[in-house]
């Protein structure tokens, strides 16, 4: 079993070293020069040449590679040109909001996605399930940005419950902090809920028919006790295979739904530094935002030997 | 009419229902190429944030632009957008599935490894990117939304021509002395044809979405051509105002994404292999 | 009479047609701490019927007549109260061992889960239960392995683990549908004896269904056949397997692989000729009729009753038990 997270962990650094080496290559096979681009058709010669000094860009490629990925490994990720400041500090700031946006979202989503699957599987064909299906057919088909817009629309401009957007910062108490997130949250949460849900259901469904939940109905135990004891822990495999892959989607939606709810988090910050050409900035946050989910599907294999013990005796 | 004609009928719902949508879609589409109730791009500012009704058939923007008109144009721009990221992601990602399926081993691992790196940047992240160094549009939009479709029609791909590789007429086919190439192309291509076509039809919803989501950030094809997703960006200011300019792209994105969601579901019902396999 | 049997049919609802009759006309009785071996090839029915009692059938399949356990007719209890019954009046064992038992799950908590929900026990009460059931059914260094997970033992140690889970809830009366057909020759003697010292030992009734004669020579005190969905002869098991009355329960026996012998002298192992009938399409006279070596006109047109012989075993054949002998 170690020697199987040790195989998985080197698969991993591999993984991002190779990710790390595309994220660069992108950067400089693709036409444009980062200085170039930074400043703009406004910028002189001599601005220019100081600049690529100063960005290091006139340094062989494979010695700006190394120097860029030491100085990620040594938290160092260098200056943003348009903020003036470390780039490690103001992603540091930014993970403060996106990070708990992820993890509220992820809850939402698996705490209506687990109960609507289980039961539409436990009621296969009924209204229910059907009931079921229509809501989730629905909430895949809607983006989550306009669901973000329509929370906006009911519960800030017409009801007046929650805010409009903005954060007001963890300094202003947990609890302010967390109703800012909540709208984004369910905007993020209800269309990933809807695919986890689908999932779900057909887990439990293939689950359902396995003799030994008979043999649990046959010890005596009621329906909902041999459902919750016996066939869901079985059917969660696949459930957090999904859970795992759908945390790429989650970020491209954290992207989009930041910018909604104009919440300063990392997806803003890719945004904006977009509009404001910080090539730096971009470089850094996506390699972290895409290393991010290598991370999350390795901790998925992790989670794979937990919920099945039939797992861990292969390495 | 008879139970099991109803009960038939019912089951194909999905199939009928997407047909329908993703038809009334693509008409729409076609249509404005040729015909819209007003030039989309033409600003009256007199006429500027009018309600459904009250001005054309859905209102106007606060540019006085007809809604409907850009409506049209916009499902024209999302699905070429998308059909073109859907081909580039499904041609890339068959090539891939179809070569680690008929090369076991080192190849087929490497590729499935690309894959899983492929697949860990959402097309937003890519666009984000590729914006930066060749400035937003259309194409950026196609790369970044394609890019990431190649891990999933490799990984569908692959799995579907493991299965034919295993057949006994592609064990005779080798026997004879047939190359991987050729019985890639004789054998395992026609026989997977059916499950690329169901993943193209479903990979196109998620391709408008993300199209959507693209052009709402600035990313998707350049104003003043209209977009769905740019459309909701800018009724975003005005969403007290005139929350029909919210409302009515949405619904349009999310009638479009499910009309593709059902018609591939229903597709997948239709030649489940499962299914062919007991005939 | 601890289980009384009467009428029993089970009727499966169809989506364009009347209710297909999977089973029909059975009735048998069984006495504490006797046991009931039910024979029968794949499609008689037989699984069907050990559904019934535990009160387990899929809601398309319905059971009516009466099955008295204790006075009390289980077909007209409710679900909550059948599950008092299940697990703890009445335990079940399964064919396959090797899903039977749920994977996530250490062997010990599964013993320990039925346990606990019939009787207010600890966790360490029932826990220290759960091994001695193990020990009980001769699993090997038994306090490391009630740790272990089904993945982790072989399929017959598994099924031991199936007999201490039925059997901790100390039920009255055990059914046991095919319980060594998935095992090896040698580990089905190991597991026909914990059956037959744990039924003895503990004065539990037990129904054994098998296709397997050897099996129920073995085990049973009673035998009854079944073919097609209904019964076709019943009686002591010695009586039933010496002299067999109903041409079926010959070719059973027949066909039945000789100890040692393997394969009989011609190569060929004798078989029924024939196939079962469809329950779709039953013929009007005996079920058996297109298998049977005796067949007369008589048995074509219509199916024979039910008798009870002077020595009070039972028989479907219009021959009578006198015809065989």
């Amino acid at each position: 079993m170690f020697r199987l997270v040790l195989r998985r962990g080197a698969g991993l650094v591999l993984t991002l070293l190779v990710m790390s080496l595309a994220i660069f290559l992108v950067m400089e096979v693709l036409p444009g020069d980062p200085a170039a681009i930074q400043l703009g058709t406004s910028g002189r010669a001599d601005t220019l040449a100081a600049l690529r000094q100063s960005m290091g860009l006139d340094q062989p490629a494979v010695v700006r590679y190394l120097a860029w990925i030491s100085g990620m490994l040594r938290g160092d990720f260098g200056t943003s040109f348009t903020y003036g400041v470390p780039v490690a500090g103001l992603i540091a700031e930014r993970l403060a909001v996106t990070l708990p946006l992820a993890l509220m979202a992820i809850v939402l989503s698996t705490a209506i996605a687990l109960p609507l699957g289980v039961i539409a599987a436990a009621r296969n064909g009924t209204a229910v399930d059907h009931g079921a299906t229509l809501f989730t057919q629905i909430c895949v088909a809607v983006p989550n940005f306009w669901i973000g817009l329509v929370l906006i629309l009911l519960f800030s401009s017409q009801l007046g419950w929650f805010p409009a957007g903005g954060f007001p910062g963890w300094e202003a108490g947990l609890g302010a902090g967390l109703k800012a997130l909540l709208l984004p949250a369910v905007a993020l949460a209800l269309p990933q809920s809807a695919i986890l849900a689908r999932v779900t259901r057909a887990a439990v469904l293939d689950v359902l028919n396995e003799d030994f939940v008979a043999t649990a109905r046959a010890k005596g135990l009621n329906r909902s006790a041999a459902l919750w004891r016996h066939v869901v822990p079985n059917a969660l495999v696949p459930v957090v295979t999904i859970m795992g892959l759908q945390f790429s989607f989650l970020i491209a939606g954290a992207v989009l739904v930041e910018n909604v709810f104009v919440l300063p988090g990392l997806g803003r910050l890719a945004f904006q530094a977009l509009a404001q050409r910080d090539l730096l900035v971009i470089r850094d946050v996506v390699l972290l935002f895409a290393g991010l989910v290598v991370v999350v599907n390795f901790l998925v294999d992790m989670a794979y030997l937990a919920l099945d013990p039939r797992l861990r005796g292969r390495a | 009419m008879s139970g099991a004609l109803l009960s038939r009928l019912a089951g194909r719902l999905p199939l009928i229902l997407g047909g329908a949508i993703t038809a009334c879609i693509i008409g729409t589409a076609l249509v404005s190429q040729v015909w819209t109730p007003e030039a989309p791009t033409r600003m009256r500012f007199a006429l500027k944030l009018k309600g459904p009704l009250a001005q054309g058939l859905l209102g106007t923007d606060h540019f006085g632009r007809d809604l409907t008109s850009m409506l049209m144009v916009g499902a024209w721009n999302s699905l070429s957008i998308a059909v073109l990221a859907v081909l580039l992601g499904a041609m890339a990602g068959t090539l891939l599935g179809v070569t680690a399926a008929a090369r076991a081993g080192i190849i087929d691992g490497a590729i499935m490894r690309l894959c899983d790196i492929l697949f860990a940047f959402p097309a937003v992240l890519s666009a984000i990117m590729l914006g930066a160094l060749m400035g937003p549009g259309a194409l950026t939009a196609v790369v970044a939304i394609g890019v990431f479709m190649i891990p999933v029609f490799a990984r569908v791909t692959r799995s579907a021509a493991a299965q034919v590789w295993a057949r006994d007429y592609v064990l005779a086919a080798r026997a004879a002395g047939k190359g991987a190439a050729r019985i890639t192309l004789e054998h395992v291509l026609p026989n997977i044809a059916g499950q690329i076509i169901v993943q193209v039809t479903i990979q196109l919803g998620l391709a408008i979405l993300t199209e959507a989501g693209l052009s709402f950030l600035g990313l998707g094809i350049a104003p003043p051509a209209p977009s769905w997703g740019r459309m909701l960006a800018d009724a975003q200011t005005y969403l007290t105002a005139a929350p029909h300019l919210a409302l009515v792209p949405g619904i349009a994105i999310a009638l479009s994404v499910l009309g593709f969601n059902l018609l591939g579901d229903g597709l997948r019902d239709l030649i489940d292999p499962r299914r062919r396999l007991a005939a | 009479m601890m289980l009384e049997v009467r009428d029993l049919a089970i009727d499966i609802a169809r989506p364009d047609a009347e209710p297909l009759r999977l089973v029909n006309d059975v009735s048998f009785r069984l006495a504490a701490g006797r046991t009931l071996g039910i024979v029968g090839e794949s499609g008689s029915g037989k699984s069907m019927l050990l559904k019934a009692l535990i009160g387990l059938l899929p809601g398309t399949i319905r059971a009516t007549g009466s099955i008295l356990f204790d006075g009390t007719d289980l077909l007209a209890l409710g679900e909550a109260e059948m599950c008092r019954v299940r697990g703890r009046r009445i335990g079940m064992i399964f064919q396959e061992p090797m899903t039977a038992l749920n994977p996530a799950q250490r062997i010990g908590d599964q013993i320990a889960e039925g346990i606990r929900w019939h009787r207010r026990v600890s966790a360490a009460e029932a826990r220290a239960e759960a091994l001695q059931w193990l020990e009980r059914v001769r699993i090997p260094d038994a306090r490391r392995r009630i740790d272990t997970y089904p993945h982790e033992m072989s399929g017959g140690q598994r099924q031991r683990v199936g007999i201490a889970i039925a059997l901790a809830m100390r039920p009255d009366l055990l059914i046991a549908d095919e319980p060594t057909t998935a095992l090896d020759v040698t580990v089905q003697a190991e597991i026909l004896d914990i059956f037959d010292e744990l039924v003895s030992d503990l004065g539990v009734g037990l129904i054994l269904v098998s296709h397997d004669l050897g099996v129920i020579g073995r085990i049973a005190d009673e035998t009854l056949v079944l073919y097609a969905g209904t019964r076709m002869e019943e009686g002591p098991t010695e009586a039933v397997l010496r002299h067999p009355r109903h041409p079926y329960t010959r070719g059973l026996l027949a066909a039945m692989p000789r100890r040692g012998g393997g394969v009989g002298a011609g190569g060929d192992l004798p078989t029924i000729p024939g196939t079962v009938p469809s329950l779709a399409a039953l013929p009007p006279g005996c079920r058996f009729a297109n298998r049977c070596g005796c067949v007369t006109e008589a048995c074509r047109a219509a199916e024979p009753a039910w008798r009870t012989a002077a020595d009070g075993r039972g028989l479907r054949c219009i021959l009578g038990p006198e015809a065989a002998a």
